[in-house]
């Protein structure tokens, strides 16, 4: 039980996979500028991460090792497909604003990256508590990310106002620089850094 | 004319790695020194080329709404927007593949200069993400799409030069311990970023 408690915790800290092993920056940053997107994203992340992992784990033995990419390649993009279905049918709104970034995901590569090291070689269930563990740690980043970038360029989280407006009274300004792109990288680049001294103990 | 500026655009205004992080993976992977990051930047290019105006004809004559109409007027009303990914990933795909095999058959030389990193290019989120892009801001001909993806290509190829550069340089500098690698660069990369965005103003 406590080997597989630690396939869920490991991806959270240890061996984040965005800021330990640099996976899966790519279709991360962009949708980082608001809170609910970045949970969104997350959210639809985990989902492919498990269920791909599973069904990988679940036909490891009848893949040929010569095509398993493309094998995995499909896997991975039908179950994008129906997330992105998925949003468009409930979430409108929100599908808009993530654009081309759900389709990313079949190119993340943590979901490829995940499959190759560990589901074509374990069993479904661990495998699929693996798939949970990375999409997890991958999503607890985004949302930091997310929720720093929202509170300080546009004062709101989830579109609330968090920030009194006496304090802008007072002189405060928002900081329109979080709102474009290049911060999300300067803020994951702070993360490392207080990281990294707690992970050599 | 509307070439051209997407052609500029492209390049500059909508970095792929500076606007949509798109990418970024092999971006940092690979930025150690300038001369294997400008052979993966050309092969990026060179497949952009190839693949952005293949899946744009993909687009306009089989999966957008109507567009199977040229077989029989009976079709027009058919949309296959939704088999999209899995059609794209599936051209960038093969086409790699073939790239592969025609480059390793006719030319040894660029082969092994290029070749290695002719697989990883399969799941680079940038060749997707610019068949996505065009998908989603409905190119009226090939050409415009053919000169989105060399511009794309080369932002990218720019960007990764221009980062390995860098990182070259501050080999030897004194980075704080736990800085060091990975945390640098994100933050190199992010004042790339802001340095870029004094493009933004420009209209063309």
């Amino acid at each position: 039980m406590s080997k597989n408690m630690n396939l869920i915790t490991a991806p959270l800290r240890k061996a984040n996979p965005v800021t330990v092993l640099i996976l899966g920056i790519c279709s991360a940053l962009a949708v980082t500028a608001k809170l609910k997107p970045a949970i969104v994203m997350a959210l639809s992340v985990t989902v492919v991460t498990a269920l791909s992992n599973l069904v990988i784990s679940l036909l490891r033995k009848g893949i040929p090792s010569k095509i398993r990419i493309i094998v995995q390649l499909i896997v991975v993009a039908t179950l994008v497909i129906l997330v992105d279905q998925f949003l468009k049918a409930f979430m409108y709104d929100v599908s808009k604003q993530l654009s081309v970034f759900v389709g990313l995901i079949i190119t993340n590569c943590i979901v490829m990256g995940r499959l190759e090291a560990f589901a074509m070689s374990h069993k479904p269930w661990e495998s699929f508590l693996d798939g949970i563990g990375n999409g997890l740690g991958y999503g607890s980043i985004l949302v930091i990310v997310a929720f720093f970038r929202e509170l300080l360029g546009s004062g709101t989280l989830f579109g609330f106002q968090v920030i009194p407006q006496g304090l802008y009274n007072l002189g405060y300004m928002n900081n329109g620089l979080m709102i474009l792109p290049p911060m999300a990288l300067i803020i994951i680049g702070i993360i490392i850094w207080l990281q990294k001294p707690e992970e050599g103990k | 004319m509307e070439s051209l500026s997407i052609f500029i655009r492209s390049i500059f205004i909508d970095n792929m790695i500076f606007a949509y992080f798109l990418g970024m993976c092999s971006f940092l992977a690979v930025s150690k020194n300038v001369k294997t990051s400008l052979g993966l930047g050309i092969a990026v290019t060179f497949v952009l080329i190839i693949t952005v105006p293949m899946n744009y004809l993909l687009d306009r004559y089989v999966l957008s709404e109507g567009a199977l109409s040229w077989i029989s007027p009976a079709f027009s009303e058919i949309s296959l927007d939704f088999l999209s990914f899995i059609l794209f990933i599936g051209i960038i795909a093969a086409i790699v593949q073939i790239l592969e095999m025609v480059i390793e058959k006719y030319s040894p030389a660029l082969y092994s200069s290029l070749g290695i990193f002719l697989p990883l290019i399969a799941v680079n989120c940038a060749i997707l993400g610019a068949s996505l892009f065009m998908q989603e801001r409905h190119f009226t001909s090939i050409g415009q799409s053919i000169s989105y993806g060399f511009g794309s290509g080369l932002g990218w190829l720019l960007a990764i030069a221009g980062m390995a550069a860098i990182r070259e340089k501050i080999r030897y500098s004194n980075i704080p311990k736990s800085l060091q690698g990975t945390g640098i660069a994100f933050i190199i990369t992010g004042l790339m970023g802001i340095a870029f965005m004094a493009f933004l103003g420009i209209t063309i």
